[in-house]
Order: C-alpha cells, then sequence, then structure tokens
C-alpha cells in the first residue's frame, strides 16, 4: 500500500526528515509517537503533499505508484486523506457545500455522477449520525467558531464522506477532552477496513487505548528510532521519550 | 484612437464567424451617421415618433452636455484614455447579418462558458442568437408571462413604446429622479437614449412574477444608452433583474445607462443586476466601459428600494446604484459584489441620502481583486436636518487574490442630525494558503477551491439574488476568476 525509502525532507531550509523507512500494508493502522519537534507532523504534510514541503532525497511509492509525482489534490482524489492538526476556518461556506464539494471532486475523478444537494444530504445523514454530528454543525460555516472537539469530528465525518483508501490523523487527540477523544476514536474505529490503512500521528498513548494500532513508530531527530507492536506505546509512556533518544545518544 | 473600430475588431476577433451578439426586438432600417450633434438627436426622436416634449427634453440636456464637455467626471479610480465622442454612432439600425442556425455554429468557447454557468439548451439558443423561429418553447412561454403580466395591470414594455402608450406616467416621472442635468454620463443618455425598460405596477399590486423570469425567456438586450424606469404605486411590489449570467459581448465600448426607481407609499422594489459584459483580455484591450447613473426614491412613506449587483464584466465600471430615503420609515439597501480580474478596474459603491424620519440603509459590498486589477467601493452616507433617527449600517469586505491588484475603500459620511446613527466596517483579507491547502488536500482543484472561498466570501450578497440567478450567479464567480491562481 504504502513504502517509505530514505525519506529526507526540508522546511524553510532546514533539513526535518533524515531517512525515514516506512511500510503500511492495507488495512493496517501505524501509529507515530515522537517528542515535540521530531518531525511528525512534517512527515504528514509530505505525505499529503504540502507546498514548501520539499523532499530532497527518497521515494514514497502509494499504490505502486510514484505518489510525489502527484500534486496535493491528485494525491486527494488517489485516496490519501490528511485529518488536520489545525482545521483551516472558511468563512461564508457551509460544512455541507465544503463537503459536496470535495465528495464531486473525487467522484468527478472517478468517472462517477455528481451529487445532487437532495442526492448528498441523504448520504449524509447515514455518516453523520455514526459520528453525532449535529445538522447545526454542517449548516455552520467550515470550523468558524467550532470548539477543539467540534473540528476534530468534522475532520473525521470528512473522512467517512470521502472513504480514503490512506489515511493520515495528526494529532487528531490534540485539544480533545476525554468523552470528544472518544468520540472520535469511535469514529475512526467504525472506519477500519481490510482496505484502508491508516497513519495515526500522537504524542501520547492515550489515543491508542481507543484507536488500537498494529505497530508503534518512535519518530525523534527526523528519524525512526524504534518499532514495535502497540506495547511499545505503554513502555513509551512509563518511561518517556528520554530514555529512548538517549539510548540512541549513547 | 477610434473607440469604435478598436472595439469592432476586437469583437471580430473574437468570433470568427464575424457574428454579432445581442438580440433586438424592433428593427429599423437606417443608420445615423457618426458623431453627434443636435441633428442626431431629432433624427433619434423622429426615428421613436416621439412628442415635442421629449424631443425639447432631449435638445435640453444635449445642448447642457456641450457646456459640460470638461466636467467628464475624473474622480474615480480609474483610468482610461479619453473617449472620442464624436467618434461613435449613436444610432444603427441592428446588422441584418444572419443568425446561426443552429448550436453548431455557435462559437464553441461561448458555448463552454454557458456549459459552465448550467444555461439549459433553449436558453443557450437564445442568449446565441440562434434564429428566433427555431426556439418554439420559450417563445410561447414568453407569451404566457406577457398574459399573466397584462391581466394583473403590470405594465412592462420598451420604454420607446411606453412613450407612446403611456405618456403621461412617462412625462411625470422620467427625470424626476435622475434630472438630465445629473452628470455627464447622465446628459449624454437624456440626449441620446434609445433602448430601455419601463414598468409600471398599479396600487396594490404584487407584480405575479419576478421580471426577471421573463428576461430568462426573452434574453434582454442591453443597449449603449439604455433608459430605465420603474414606478411602484402604492402598496405594490415589484422584483426587476436586468442582465445575464451569460457572457455578454458588445460592438459599443461606452455603455452610459440610466435606471430611475419610484416607490410611492409602502412599495417595494428590488433591482437585481448581474453584468458580465466582456472585461477585455488579459492585457486590458478592448472591453465594455460601463458608466451608469442608477438611483431610487423611496417617495413614498415606508417604502423600499433594494439594489443587488454583481459586476464581473466591463474592462472598468463606474456605478452607483442610490437611494433617496424622502418618505419617513423608508429603507434603502445596496448589496453589492464586484469581482474584478487582469486589468479591469470598477469603481461602485452607492449613496444613501437619508431626508425622512425613521429612515434606515443598509450597504454590503464585497469586492474582490484579483491579477492586475483595482477595485474601489466608494460611498456617501448622508443624513440631513429632518432625518431624526435615521440609521445606517455599512460593511465593506474586500478580498485580495495575488499580490498585484489593489482594493480600496472611499466612505464619505454626512451627518447634520444629532440623533443619527451611522456604523461602518470594513476588512481587507486574502485567500490563505493554508484556506487553499486545506481544499485541495479534500480533492478540489485550485480554481473549484477560489471559486468556493469567494463563494462564502460573498454569500450575504449572494442571497438576495433571486434564486433562479443565484445558482448560476454563484458558478459566475468562479469563472471570472479562472485563471486567476496557480
Amino acid at each position: 500500500m504504502l513504502e517509505i525509502r530514505n525519506l529526507h525532507a526540508r522546511v524553510d531550509d532546514r533539513d526535518v526528515l533524515k531517512g525515514i523507512d516506512l511500510s503500511i500494508g492495507p488495512g493496517e493502522v501505524h501509529a507515530i509517537m515522537g517528542p515535540n519537534g521530531s518531525g511528525k507532523s512534517t512527515l504528514a504534510y509530505v505525505l499529503a503533499g504540502r507546498e514548501g514541503y520539499e523532499v530532497t532525497e527518497g521515494s514514497i511509492r502509494y499504490q505502486g505508484n510514484d505518489l510525489l509525482d502527484l500534486a496535493i489534490e491528485e494525491r486527494a482524489r488517489e485516496g490519501v486523506f490528511l485529518a488536520f492538526q489545525y482545521p483551516v476556518e472558511i468563512p461564508g461556506v457551509t460544512g455541507t457545500t465544503f463537503l459536496r464539494t470535495a465528495v464531486n471532486a473525487l467522484r468527478k475523478h472517478r468517472g462517477e455522477k455528481e451529487l445532487d444537494a437532495m442526492q448528498f444530504v441523504k448520504y449524509v445523514r447515514k455518516k453523520q449520525s455514526e459520528l453525532n454530528i449535529s445538522d447545526d454543525m454542517l449548516r455552520r460555516p467550515v470550523n468558524v467558531g467550532f470548539s477543539g472537539g467540534e473540528k476534530k469530528r468534522n475532520e473525521i465525518l470528512q473522512m467517512a464522506l470521502l472513504e480514503p483508501t490512506f489515511a493520515v490523523l495528526d494529532e487528531t487527540d490534540s485539544g480533545l477532552d476525554i468523552d470528544a477523544l472518544k468520540t472520535v476514536a469511535d469514529g475512526v474505529n467504525a472506519l477500519r477496513d481490510p482496505t484502508r490503512s491508516m497513519l495515526v500521528i500522537t504524542h501520547y498513548q492515550r489515543l491508542l487505548d481507543y484507536i488500537v494500532p498494529d505497530y508503534v513508530h518512535v519518530l525523534a531527530g527526523g528519524r525512526i528510532i524504534k518499532s514495535g507492536g502497540k506495547e511499545l506505546a505503554l513502555e513509551l509512556e512509563k518511561e518517556g521519550y528520554g530514555a529512548l533518544t538517549g539510548a540512541v545518544a549513547a | 484612437m477610434s473607440a469604435v473600430n478598436d472595439t469592432t475588431e476586437t469583437v471580430e476577433a473574437l468570433n470568427e464567424s464575424g457574428y454579432k451578439y445581442g438580440f433586438v426586438t424592433d428593427i429599423e432600417s437606417d443608420t445615423a451617421p457618426k458623431g453627434l450633434n443636435e441633428d442626431i438627436v431629432r433624427f433619434i426622436s423622429a426615428k421613436k415618433n416621439e412628442p415635442q416634449w421629449l424631443l425639447d427634453w432631449r435638445l435640453k440636456a444635449f445642448r447642457m452636455w456641450l457646456r459640460q464637455q470638461d466636467e467628464e467626471p475624473v474622480w474615480a479610480k480609474v483610468k482610461f484614455p479619453p473617449i472620442d465622442y464624436q467618434d461613435a454612432y449613436y444610432y444603427s439600425a441592428p446588422k441584418s447579418v444572419d443568425g446561426p442556425k443552429s448550436l453548431d455554429e455557435v462559437d464553441p468557447e461561448l458555448l463552454a462558458t454557458y456549459e459552465k454557468l448550467g444555461i439549459p439548451l433553449y436558453e443557450q439558443e437564445m442568449l446565441a442568437g440562434v434564429a428566433v423561429d427555431a426556439v418554439f418553447d420559450s417563445v410561447s412561454v414568453a407569451t404566457t408571462f406577457k398574459g399573466e403580466l397584462e391581466k394583473a395591470g403590470v405594465i412592462f414594455c420598451p420604454i420607446s413604446e411606453a412613450v407612446e402608450k403611456h405618456p403621461d406616467l412617462v412625462r411625470k416621472y422620467l427625470g424626476s429622479v435622475v434630472p438630465y442635468s445629473d452628470n455627464f454620463y447622465a446628459t449624454l443618455n437624456s440626449a441620446v437614449f434609445t433602448d430601455g425598460s419601463f414598468v409600471y405596477v398599479p396600487e396594490g399590486v404584487h407584480c405575479p412574477m419576478e421580471l426577471s423570469t421573463y428576461f430568462r425567456i426573452n434574453a434582454a438586450n442591453t443597449g449603449q444608452f439604455e433608459r430605465t424606469l420603474i414606478i411602484a404605486e402604492k402598496g405594490s411590489y415589484v422584483s426587476y433583474l436586468e442582465g445575464c449570467t451569460a457572457p455578454m459581448r458588445d460592438e459599443h465600448q461606452l455603455h452610459a445607462a440610466v435606471v430611475e426607481l419610484v416607490a410611492l407609499d409602502d412599495a417595494e422594489i428590488k433591482y437585481s443586476t448581474v453584468q458580465n459584459w466582456y472585461p477585455g483580455d488579459e492585457e486590458g484591450r478592448g472591453g465594455i466601459y460601463n458608466f451608469v447613473t442608477k438611483r431610487g426614491a423611496c417617495r413614498g412613506a415606508r417604502s423600499k428600494i433594494s439594489w443587488t449587483q454583481v459586476e464581473t464584466g466591463s474592462a472598468i465600471t463606474w456605478k452607483y446604484p442610490s437611494c433617496i430615503l424622502q418618505g419617513d420609515h423608508s429603507v434603502g439597501e445596496f448589496y453589492s459584489i464586484a469581482i474584478t480580474n487582469n486589468r479591469q478596474q470598477a469603481d461602485t459603491g452607492t449613496k444613501m441620502l437619508h431626508i425622512g424620519r425613521n429612515t434606515s440603509s443598509t450597504i454590503i459590498s464585497k469586492g474582490i481583486s484579483a491579477g492586475r486589477a483595482q477595485s474601489t467601493y466608494r460611498g456617501l452616507v448622508r443624513m440631513q436636518g429632518k432625518a431624526d433617527n435615521a440609521r445606517n449600517f455599512t460593511q465593506c469586505d474586500s478580498l485580495l487574490i495575488g499580490d498585484q491588484c489593489g482594493a480600496h475603500t472611499v466612505p464619505y459620511i454626512e451627518v447634520k442630525n444629532r440623533s443619527a446613527k451611522v456604523e461602518h466596517e470594513a476588512t481587507t483579507s486574502k485567500i490563505s494558503d493554508d484556506q487553499m491547502m486545506y481544499c485541495q488536500q479534500r480533492g478540489m482543484s485550485a480554481e473549484e477551491a477560489v471559486a468556493l472561498i469567494v463563494n462564502g466570501f460573498c454569500k450575504e450578497v449572494l442571497q438576495k439574488l433571486p434564486m433562479e440567478f443565484a445558482v448560476e450567479a454563484q458558478k459566475l464567480v468562479g469563472i471570472s476568476l479562472e485563471g486567476s491562481v496557480g
């Protein structure tokens, strides 16, 4: 599904990723943990194709193709989804309009007929109740005046509607209280599927109690310094990143 | 340089077939010679079989215009070479070139735009000028509408027909809101106007349809010197839409229209404009100069006039649809979207003149600039001495796309009554990279993302448009900005 080989990337003339290797198979959920500044969000943006994130070395193969060849919107249409750490406000554009435009962009790409307003409402209704998203939230402008929890739930609703093949969740737990965390995690778990892979980026073990990963990787200084099963997260929780990064330095 | 030749060439270059867009209902056979003098004014008046009083009015206007030669407005933030008014035709019969027989013969570029706007096929045929007898459906629909209006007692006809059939009404109201001496372009219009609409809604009548509906079918042709007069008697209501979301190309470079609205006690007039004339090419060659005087008089108590405009076309827009709030408790509204791209220039806004007590006005202006365009909001709010408790709320938002365009806000506020309240809010923003990235990560192209974000920015105004135009106007917003990013 996704093969990252020796990935180096640079932001604002600073080398942030310094040789990442990672393979993610279909249906697998991988967690990336690591301290602040280790390159977690950079990895997320490089995968999504954000401008200004320059890959200087290495490769990313996605479904057998070169992901780096594709523009940001082309990756999205090929099923790459990024749940943003800081979802962006779009004043005056209702959630419904935004989502319909996005869903139709994908449908157009797949050669399917675009959904009209009525068809779309029907399609949304189903997903909406699963995620506890109120009509009100879809009628309001995208992310404008949303609470932290609403923003993250909204990201997961978008993911549910866009049905990606590969989803990156960038610190989806940040800014959430425990109830909101649980709702969001339930939403994500409902989307786990043998054909859908996920990369869950987080600081804390807490999220991984709810979204249980198949693999955990520790990112520090732009490299993956340790990989393991879900028990690695627990180990980190107990001993902190310091022990691990210190061990590497030694 | 010859303004007329220049644009004619431009239009011909655009349409290899040499076919001219637009429609003319009454066919005249002659063309007046180039230039403007009293004989031309008399010629126009005679062609229209006008009564003496109207000819006299035109001549007064013409003589005034001659005295105004150094009074062409220069205060707007627009630049253009001087117009040679003697190098133009002021009366020309429609070209007798045969229209295309079917859509197969129409410029594919134009059809592509219709397609993007989602215009139904039979309307495409009307708009593209396919011979009318080939479009049976729409003709019969138009006839049905006409009957319905007559039954309600609404008069809706070309202004020249109104002069013949309803001379008293025309004489009473023509020039009563925009006098012939008003300004350089309005004076010119008063001397030489040839086209335009006349609407009269009798007391207590709620016009049974949006007059836009009629236009959708009848494909309004806007003349170079259009003159429109709308009168809403006591307690009546009318909604009028001029223009079209479909691109209108025109051989005339200068358009100097005048629109006058009169609302009596408890009457309401809603006037919507979608202006999508040829804006010139990317380098600013060609394009229409749209120098328009639009004004409504809320003469009666509790009357209301609402202007909504979506201005996306023309090389230069100079336009300030205004309200004279004379009647106590009268209400004026101005909702505007002005989109400028490439080398377009727009200086547009409104004037709200509060004369009566408890009058209120709302101004919402959304200016979008892209490319190397310049967009200016210019508005006057005046509270006169007797306008007790007058209110105004003004909101001017500007959105910039790219770093070579400009947005300017020039509000004038004059208050002569201590009980008046005036609020003014203004913002300037840019489409952020984060917003673009967010939309594109969801699969939208850069153009789809811009269209979506700009539509969000304009939402409060788009909502004011008649339903059947709102969807097209949204698409138009996106199309006008094509090529402005990435």
